[in-house]
């Protein structure tokens, strides 16, 4: 890997081994090595019942009767609820619209929506107690697309809306539109010499985090609730959670178990409130874990889209116009639609320069499987189309692919449709450069000199369904745009308590945020700037816990920017309140405590020319220093409802990727040889961990071009593959090797420069494998995943 | 639900013929995925696990005789030359933790028209024996699949082992799954050269309600290579002969659309490894294997 | 029913075990060793994978009935059971419970400063180690599974191609790493093998 651009500003303490840049380990490597980390699903507590989750069997339908009087008789099983069990008036959850009912009332939405719940001595006992409830259902009829639901006679998902934007939507089976139009699309269009349009299908992903939804509900002697589980945002769980059990928000007492990877699967609850029902109805610790089948309706899904884009340019190549239609299913319920939304039409146009736009983007309310957070959110779907809009383009025009982009490529300075400047480096054409630079991989890799043909290097793989016949090779390039952390107005803000004392003779730093490690390595990261910013060699991390503020979600690309902003920032107050009680006992021996730039480093009160003034043992001795504060990135603005004009977003991230892939034409079968990657990440903090969040977030992208689909029978609106037999993501034989080319240019807003990273692979992974199938085979491919079907003309 | 542990074969016949509705496990990667995800609540489980038999092989004059319970695995390592064809077949099956755990017996007792081994042991030729307390018998692998997931056996019954002819020339076998490894067939062919009664066998898999056998294009070929005088002769066989027999191993195809893909790709897949699978064991049989046979 | 097996070297008794139960249960639920993973239940991602009587296989799909008088090593005992490879036996693994989280240590849990191992690293073996100082643990759902596949595949093929690593790995999913780190991982175990050679 390659890292190169220009220093970042960093006044203090970059000496301190285990700071900022290092590729240090994680700190929750052994445990996790050695089996012993605890993940939510291992919580385990003495008399523990087991909940159960009895789902709707059917998408829509009143629900005329739910009869539990035999479950509830059955030996074993200590609670059985539903609806009406349900303790407050607070019947309803929901990130941003309350639309969700704890249990289906009246109505099931979806296929797999939570009826009743059971708990049981054994999850046999609950299984077996849940088969024995009988729900009579009057089926309805199913609303699964744009046609069924904006249908003038459409049976409304959910009657009376009152959320805010039912107010501007132009139909209640409409979540959320953002339209932006910026110049006039249409007069620039007749200045085009050539245009070109074309619909694209986006299918539903599943996050497929191999972590199943699940934890442990501890009933407390204050008559509150101790909550394990494996959450993307605790806060936001505790603010849902508590109203639903009638309880203070300082009696459910959340603690982060172990996750098992997240992708924006656990932005919203699962089982958190059910378990804590069941618990407190039962007076027991009730463990609640679901099986991969159960996992797929338990989580929202990739928003699966419909996406309409017309694309103007003259014969010089540079890029004329933009008019697209973005339509997101989300499913029965809102979950995280709105700002879906606001994402695919903000970033619609991509990292490019086009003056003059017409942009709309719905998100639908049907009755299909909830849709809401997954890495990329909202971007990943536009950068599909928008990108295989600009390889037709450039074969239109003649140009080169790559020419084509860099010749509109984006950069600092650059005014986006929103009316937003982009104010910090934007390196796309650069990204493209070097994707481009890079040797390519050998051809016919299964060729081995007199020996058999190694199927492992060949589409299809093990199953041997060629030796080199029908084998073509195809090479293509794209690159995307997301947004990191929170837009439009939100108030994005996190938490960190710092806390510096002497211990056995020695400094220590503990770091408490509830920022939810998901795998990303943020408490590598966090004992990274506390080391640097307080020149300590030994720090903790303390379990995340809502003990401590809200350090908002684990997701957006956000939580090295705002949790390490926050981290960071409490790190300098304590520095700063150390260095007042040094000032205090030890000022008067030494004029450079008054009057020189003061670091810590090595444990030590060090002048920036290096002198020792104090050991920070001597400047502690038993006073402990703790802090704890919020902080916020700056702040955004609300797109306007008509216009989409607003400073609605606080950065932006780039990728770019280059596909080499090898398709069996015949069969329709494709192996990608290699996907090479270069991103702009501002600053790394870690370089290991930034590779790794490139690699797997390029693989996701990769399964999402060729296997990954979660398929709904458009008819009844169930799903059709819930397992993982059938829904299928990619194993290590479909993954290639993926070269990392990474860019530091500094963005002068963030902590360090820095610029999050965690999406923006997503991206342009998916494009890039499309346009090299493409490439290969010369056939048009609108939708994704590409199936050998699509491949084969059958 | 009740786990029965016979420690021989004889406790087992009993066990099945006191508990007809017991379901066999050995290897377990059928049965305790549809207990898991709780498709299936036997009355009984019967464990094979510790009869050792089950899991040893012997090679004899005309055939294999294959223990019910043994790996694929083992199949892939130990049995490459006598049965190429199952080897290759073994070795698509999902992945090494269950190649190391599955067996024939179980993909005969499921008799899922997706099971890899079917049209392996379709192409090669084999015999299932099957036995109970009321005696042994052995049923033509032609005759073992009666419908979707049901099979020959009585209720009573259980698969001891399968008798498969040893081959005498090349075989192959390919299998179309939408990932590269740990995939279901979508559709799978399996093909035998036999050179001593100069035949050609087939085997299709998950592209009819059963696996089934191309019969129209075995016959043809038969007839074709016998003509042109392409066993002796040992030439390139005729495209045209090579794209007919394509066409009728489609044209044997009873396919579905389901989620894993559409009957119009199964028929046209087949076709295609037919084709291939033809042009890979000719040129073995030609002499030229090498740089054709593929080291899956 | 009752099931008696050895564990990671110690022999395990599980009374009241459901005849449908599979071995991951057991191990998870009744024996205290969580450390194999419960991602699929269907054999389709591999992070449940153990020894059975040496072999790998996914305890998702062994019966509790059937692993009755066998050897399990799982991830908890890897670590021993490397230690005592030369010696041609699985070593003495956890006693039942010890290496499983119960509710108070994963109250007390805190991750360690990093760079610094909180415990003599002699005590991870080789693959452990270089999944660690790879980069091939994120969120480690996975990883568990992993090791005893990778672990497996290094003793009875020392040097792998990059093919042969991931044919042996293909049943193991991992859906955050992208493989590369875990490639990365298996290479640099062997590579520490040989020069220890």
């Amino acid at each position: 890997m390659g890292v190169t651009g220009s220093p970042t500003n960093i006044h203090q303490g970059t000496r301190t081994r285990g700071g900022i840049g290092e590729s240090t380990l994680r700190p929750d490597g052994i445990l996790k090595v050695t089996g012993e980390f605890a993940y939510s699903s291992d919580m385990w507590h003495e008399d523990m019942l087991w909940g159960h989750t009895l789902r709707s069997t059917v998408a829509h339908a009143e629900i005329v009767s739910i009869d539990t009087s035999e479950a509830l008789a059955t030996p074993g099983v200590h609670a059985v609820l539903t609806y009406d069990d349900l303790p407050t008036s607070v019947k309803n959850y929901g990130l941003e619209i309350q639309d969700t009912p704890v249990l289906a009332h009246g109505k099931a939405r979806h296929h797999g929506e939570p009826v009743a719940l059971v708990a049981a001595d054994h999850p046999e006992t609950a299984r077996r107690a849940a088969a024995k409830i009988r729900i009579d259902y009057r089926e309805l009829p199913v609303i699964t697309d744009e046609a069924s639901a904006t249908a003038p006679d459409a049976i409304l998902v959910h009657e009376g809306r009152s959320d805010h934007h039912a107010g501007h939507v132009p139909h209640p089976n409409i979540v959320h539109r953002q339209p932006i139009v910026r110049g006039d699309a249409d007069a620039a269009a007749a200045r085009a010499d050539v245009i070109v349009s074309g619909e694209y299908v986006f299918g539903m992903q599943d996050q497929a985090f191999l972590g199943p939804e699940s934890g442990l509900a501890v009933p407390a002697e204050d008559g509150g609730v101790d909550l394990y589980v494996a959450t993307q945002w605790l806060h936001s769980d505790l603010r849902q959670i508590a109203p639903v059990l009638g309880l203070p928000e300082d009696k459910v007492r959340m603690t982060l178990s172990g996750v098992g990877g997240a992708f924006g699967g656990r932005e919203d609850l699962s089982m958190q409130i059910h378990a804590c029902l069941l618990a407190l109805r039962t007076g027991k610790p009730v463990k609640i874990v679901y099986n991969r089948f159960e996992s797929f309706f338990g989580h929202v899904h990739r928003h699966p889209a419909k996406l309409w884009y017309e694309h103007g340019a003259t014969r010089d190549g540079k890029l004329t116009h933009m008019k697209c239609r973005i339509v997101l299913d989300g499913g029965a319920y809102a979950s995280a639609s709105p700002a879906v939304v606001g994402n695919a039409s903000s970033l619609s146009v991509g990292p490019y320069v086009i003056d003059d736009v017409d942009i709309e983007a719905i998100a639908l309310y049907t009755n299909n499987p909830p849709c809401g957070a997954m890495r990329g959110f909202g971007a990943v779907q536009a950068c599909f189309a928008y990108e295989a809009q600009m390889d037709k383009l450039a074969a239109e025009l003649g140009m080169d692919p790559v020419e084509f982009r860099q010749l509109n490529a984006m950069e600092q300075g650059t005014l986006l449709p929103t009316g937003q400047v982009v104010d910090s480096p934007a390196p796309v054409a650069e990204l493209l450069r070097r994707v481009k630079a890079r040797p390519l991989p050998p051809e016919r890799q299964w060729e081995v000199a007199g020996e058999q043909a190694d199927v492992r290097a060949l589409p299809g793989g093990l199953s041997n369904t060629t030796h080199g016949e029908g084998v073509v090779r195809g090479i293509g390039y794209a690159v995307g745009l997301k947004n990191v952390g929170f837009s439009e107005g939100f108030d994005d803000y996190s938490t960190a308590r710092v806390r510096m004392e002497i211990v056995g003779g020695e400094p220590v730093v503990t770091v408490h945020t509830a920022m939810a490690e998901v795998g990303q390595g943020g408490v590598t990261v966090h004992a990274q700037i506390a080391r640097t910013e307080l020149g300590v060699a030994q720090v903790t991390i303390h379990p995340a816990d809502t003990q401590v503020g809200s350090a908002g979600s684990t997701s957006a690309s956000r939580q090295t920017y705002v949790t390490g902003g926050a981290v960071k920032h409490s790190c300098e107050a304590v520095r700063e309140k150390v260095l007042e009680i040094g000032r205090r006992k030890f000022g008067t021996y030494h004029p450079a405590w008054a009057t020189a730039e003061l670091l810590l480093e090595d444990g030590k009160v060090v002048t920036d020319g290096g002198e020792v003034l104090a050991d920070l043992a001597d400047v502690l001795e038993d006073e402990a220093v703790d802090i704890e504060l919020e902080w916020r990135h700056r702040p955004t603005e609300a797109f306007d409802l008509r216009t989409g004009q607003g400073n609605g977003h606080v950065q932006y991230s780039f990728a770019a990727h280059r596909a080499v892939v090898e398709v069996d034409t015949e069969l329709g079968l494709v192996k990608v040889i290699e996907l090479a990657c270069a991103q702009d990440v501002g600053k790394a903090l870690n370089p290991l961990s930034v590779e790794g969040q490139i690699q797997g977030g390029t693989t996701q992208g990769l399964g999402v071009a060729v296997m990954e689909e979660i398929i709904v029978d458009p008819k009844t609106a169930k799903v059709r593959n819930p397992s993982f037999t059938d829904y299928l993501i990619p194993t290590i034989l479909d993954t290639p090797t993926i070269p990392v080319d990474v860019l530091e240019l500094a963005d002068d807003h963030a902590p360090y420069g820095l610029r999050g990273i965690g999406e923006a692979p997503t991206l342009s992974s998916t494009p890039a494998v499309l346009a090299a199938i493409r490439n290969a085979t010369g056939l048009e491919l609108n939708r994704t995943p590409v199936r050998p079907e699509h491949l084969t003309g059958t | 639900m009740d786990f029965l542990r016979p420690a021989s074969w004889e406790e087992a016949l009993a066990a099945k013929a006191e508990h007809p509705t017991a379901v066999p496990i050995a290897g377990g990667t059928d049965v305790m995925v549809e207990i898991n995800f709780d498709h299936r609540r036997p009355e009984y489980l019967l464990d094979l696990n510790r009869i050792g038999e089950l899991s040893e092989w012997e090679v004899g004059q005309e055939n294999v005789r294959l223990g019910a319970s043994v790996p694929y695995s083992h199949i892939m390592e130990h049995l490459r030359a006598e049965l190429p064809g199952l080897a290759l077949a073994s070795h698509t099956v999902a992945s090494p933790q269950i190649r190391n755990r599955g067996g024939v017996g179980g993909n005969l007792g499921t008799a899922s028209p997706a099971g890899d081994a079917h049209p392996a042991l379709l192409a090669a030729g084999a015999e299932v024996e099957a036995e109970s307390v009321r005696g042994t018998r052995m049923i033509p692998i032609d005759a073992f699949y009666t419908g979707v997931k049901r099979n020959a056996l009585e209720p009573d019954e259980l698969i001891r082992a399968v008798h498969i002819k040893k081959a005498d020339g090349p075989q192959q076998y390919s299998k179309v799954g939408t990932r590269n490894a740990m995939v279901i067939a979508v559709c799978a062919f399996g093909l035998a050269l036999h050179p001593e009664t100069r035949t050609v066998r087939t085997g299709i898999g998950s592209a009819a309600p059963t696996p089934v056998r191309a019969k129209a294009a075995e016959e043809f070929l038969n007839a074709a290579l016998e003509e042109g005088g392409f066993w002796d002769s040992r030439t390139i066989i005729t495209p045209s002969i090579a794209a007919q027999f394509a066409t009728l191993a489609a044209g044997a195809c009873n396919p579905i659309d389901d989620v894993r893909g559409t009957a119009s790709y199964r028929r046209h897949a087949v076709g295609i490894m037919a084709r291939r699978t033809l042009g890979w064991t000719w040129e073995s049989y030609r002499g030229n294997g090498r740089s054709t046979e593929g080291a899956a | 029913m009752r099931v008696n097996f050895t564990v990671n070297g110690r022999q395990q008794e599980a009374d009241d075990v459901w005849e449908g139960e599979s071995l991951l249960y057991v191990l998870r639920e009744r024996m205290g060793l969580p450390g194999s993973k419960n991602a699929c239940e269907q054999g389709e991602c591999g992070s449940c994978t153990v020894r059975l009587d040496g072999v790998p296989v996914c305890s998702c799909l062994v019966a509790a009935g059937q692993v009755e008088g066998r050897e399990v090593v799982t991830v908890e005992g890897l670590a021993d059971f490397a230690a005592h490879r030369s010696e041609a036996h699985p070593g003495s693994g956890c006693a039942s419970g010890a290496c499983g989280t119960t509710l108070d240590q994963a109250r007390r849990w805190e991750a360690g400063p990093s760079g610094e191992q909180p415990r003599d690293t002699g005590e991870l073996s080789p693959i452990q180690q270089a999944f660690i100082d790879a980069g091939a643990v994120q969120c480690g759902f996975c990883t568990p599974g992993l090791l005893v596949a990778a672990d497996e595949l290094l003793e009875r093929n020392p040097e792998p191609s990059d093919a042969d690593i991931r044919e042996a790995l293909s049943g193991n999913l991992c859906r955050c790493t992208g493989y590369e780190k875990i490639l990365d991982a298996v290479r640099l175990a062997a590579a520490r093998a040989e020069e220890t050679v």
